[in-house]
């Protein structure tokens, strides 16, 4: 081996860890790892979305497969195949494709292990882009996360940072049930960053949230997205003197409710940020557990910051006030505390 | 008890594939009865058994058989108030199943529909276990939580039917691509109607298992009608085999009450599926003697009284058989009455055993959603 490739390792770990590079060394370090993971996706042997860079030349054609445009078809074979011995990922690009493949989401790959008694095992992961905020327009540009927690039999993980994503992706591809992996795309680039894992078995487990900054007046639960704008008004309150503290789930299922009402029943104020439709969102799902099980605790109403009930209109001129933002949460967490 | 018959598929294959040619299937190639509108042809006891080894004959009638009285057993259930709802029968339709699962391997995969029951008991399932799941009970195949449409025995390859229909289509496709990589040398048979042939699954599916030559059968049992629409009514062809050549695969069309026909098709798609030269569509023509569910009464009379009395009358699978076995001279009437008793007794004990078994604990509900242990608290 060349110093060049022994080095490689090391240079990649002293590097800061973005979205796309996260996606690229989970999938690579499963793949060498088990050979019954196999990558499937669209445009995905010509590395079109940049996280399988030599992937055809390192694992060959049999593992590595451009699935033709069927949606549908590619979901449910993925099943189909992790119920006979293999271990696939499916890239779906953008999250909403996935409609296309509602039935085999829902009838095939949340079901069948139930139905069939525990019989069916089904080591799969769906991988899909969030990809709003960018003048795609409603047909690209939606964030159906909630609907599939209205699913049973799925896991849910919605990352806010490239090493929680390649930890929980690696957790996942290990994971024996169906996963589906939400990746907001707002996170791509230097936004999604964090400091790189030192070693390669670096696994963030499922039901385990991250608080990326405690605080003492009010609890900012973030969800993808919305951890990066939480944080960035938690500094602009810090200014006021208020003391926000910013708890990120990580996977909305399993939820990992105990650090979620702990912190809120330590600070007796919840914001929920949440780039879905408000309606039926994740954060209407915390807000009303937050009611029933730490309603003693709570000082204020619990907020929802989401996006409006509205499909995304393509003029940035109209796009942009839909989505959760810093102002938007300064506001409610100010109101939390009674200001008006 | 009711063991999987051992290697007859099997034998099958090795032969052809010695012999590659015998393997090619063209569109068409054997003419069979139009299900609908049409009076079937003349009784015809149909082509001799000289290439089907007697044991395998005698398996054949047997499993027809379970597939019969076994569901013949469900309608005196519904009729006693036992079941807890409708079972879509697949009377009449026995040897399109039969001879389709007889010419794959006990470990080769399978995937079905919401005509349920006799796509696991041809693979060689438990009846008992099979009985138990449509009551609802504890010793049920899927512990209660399948029932009537979703039956599953991953023992025998069964990777479950779907009441959604076409939605197994692709899960079969799946099974296919894993035997390829895994390089396991099985293949997986798939069962759908002439109304999932117009889901888009099946085009998406199709196209997928063409292009990279998935080791799949699909396999068509054509009863002529979805519900209450005959078959021609809303789909662009007679043959839903002919859509092959949309695929650029095989497509062949047999008698479907002709358990040897679908035998032979199917043992021929299997051997080209093992010799990695990809998928088939095996198109059954074939007819269901009862309602689309039992139980159901349309209020518009979709079908002819008639129609459905000459087929029974004179088109019904097993009986057509049995007169083959009798003319056939390797099998006697003996043998034949004493596999008529062996499965009347594994049918009663199916019952006996469903009945005798408990329904499942209220708990039983939160288990098996997940496939960690602690899953059910998620
Ligand atoms: C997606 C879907 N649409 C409609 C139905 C209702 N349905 C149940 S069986 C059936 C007919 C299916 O016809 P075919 O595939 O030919 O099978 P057959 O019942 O004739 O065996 C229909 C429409 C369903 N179960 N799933």
């Amino acid at each position: 081996m060349s110093a060049d490739t022994a080095s490689a390792p090391a240079r990649r770990r002293s590097a800061e860890l973005g979205f796309l590079q996260a996606i690229q060394q989970a999938q690579q370090e499963e793949m060498a790892r088990d050979e019954r993971v196999i990558l499937m996706g669209q445009d995905l042997r010509a590395n079109v979305f940049g996280a399988a860079a030599g992937f055809l030349a390192e694992f060959g054609p049999a593992r590595v497969r451009d699935l033709p445009l069927s949606e549908a078809a590619s979901v449910g074979m993925a099943a189909g195949a992790a119920m006979a011995g293999l271990r696939p990922i499916v890239d779906l690009t953008v999250a909403s494709f996935m409609f296309g493949a509602m039935d085999q989401f829902i009838s095939q790959v949340a079901k069948s292990r139930y139905m069939f008694g525990g019989q069916a095992r089904l080591p799969v992961v769906y991988r899909q882009a969030l990809y709003y905020h960018g003048g795609t327009a409603a047909h690209h540009a939606d964030r159906p996360y909630p609907m599939f927690m209205n699913v049973p039999g799925l896991k849910i993980i919605v990352p806010s940072n490239g090493p929680d994503l390649k930890g929980l992706l690696k957790t996942a591809i290990r994971d024996d049930n169906p996963v589906l992996c939400f990746e907001d795309a707002n996170l791509w680039g230097r936004r999604g960053r964090g400091p790189a894992p030192a070693d390669d078995e670096h696994l963030v487990p499922f039901g385990v949230a991250a608080i990326p900054r405690a605080g003492t007046d009010v609890t900012v639960i973030g969800i993808g997205g919305g951890v990066k704008l939480a944080l960035e008004a938690a500094d602009q309150l810090a200014a006021d003197g208020i003391s926000v503290e910013v708890v990120d789930p990580r996977t909305l299922v399993p939820m990992d409710w105990s650090t979620i009402v702990a912190s809120v029943a330590r600070t007796g104020r919840a914001v929920v940020v949440d780039p879905a439709n408000r309606t039926c969102s994740a954060a209407s799902e915390i807000a009303a557990h937050l009611v029933e099980e730490a309603f003693d605790a709570l000082r204020a109403p619990v907020l929802r910051v989401t996006t409006d009930d509205i499909h995304v209109p393509f003029s940035p001129a109209l796009e942009k006030q839909i989505y959760p933002s810093t102002d938007k949460i300064v506001a409610a967490v100010r109101r939390t505390l009674g200001e008006r | 008890m009711v063991g999987p018959y051992p290697t007859c598929g099997d034998a099958v294959v090795r032969d052809r594939r010695r012999n590659p040619e015998e393997s090619e299937m063209e569109l068409a190639t054997q003419r069979a009865p139009d299900p609908v509108g049409t009076t079937p042809d003349p009784v015809d006891v149909g082509p001799d058994l000289a290439d089907i080894d007697a044991d395998l004959a005698v398996e054949m009638l047997r499993r027809m058989l379970r597939i019969r009285r076994f569901e013949e057993a469900t309608i005196d259930l519904f009729h006693a108030g036992e079941l807890p709802a409708m079972v879509h029968l697949s009377i009449g339709q026995e040897a399109a199943i039969v001879g389709a699962c007889l010419a794959t391997g006990v470990d080769d995969y399978m995937t079905g529909n919401h005509r349920s029951h006799g796509h696991p008991i041809a693979k060689g399932a438990r009846l008992d276990r099979l009985m138990a799941e449509l009551l609802g009970r504890a010793d049920g195949v899927c512990k209660g939580k399948g029932g009537s449409m979703h039956l599953a025995d991953f023992s025998v390859g069964s990777l479950g039917e779907s009441g959604i229909v076409g939605s197994a289509i692709p899960v079969a496709t799946g099974a296919g691509l894993a035997a390829d990589v895994l390089g396991d040398g099985r293949i997986c048979l798939c069962f759908f109607g002439d109304g999932a042939a117009n889901e888009g699954v099946f085009h998406e599916s199709l196209n997928l298992a063409a292009v990279w030559r998935l080791p799949v059968v699909y396999l068509c049992e054509n009863n002529g009608y979805a519900v209450s629409v005959r078959a021609d009514d809303l789909t662009s062809v007679p043959d839903i085999a002919t859509r092959a050549l949309a695929y650029g695969i095989p497509g062949v069309v047999v008698d479907g009450q002709d358990v040897t026909a679908t035998y032979r098709a199917v043992a021929a798609a299997v051997a080209r599926a093992r010799a990695g030269d990809g998928p088939s569509i095996v198109e059954t023509k074939t007819y269901r003697f009862h309602e689309h569910a039992y139980g159901l009464k349309l209020r518009e009379a979709y079908r002819d009284d008639a129609e459905v009395g000459t087929w029974s009358a004179d088109r019904d699978p097993i009986s057509l058989f049995t007169a083959r076995l009798l003319a056939d001279g390797r099998t006697d009437r003996a043998r034949i009455d004493a596999v008529r008793a062996e499965v009347d007794v594994e049918i009663a004990e199916a019952v006996e055993f469903a009945r005798r078994s408990p329904y499942p604990e209220p708990t039983e509900a939160y288990r098996d959603l997940y496939h960690e242990p602690e899953g059910a608290g998620v």
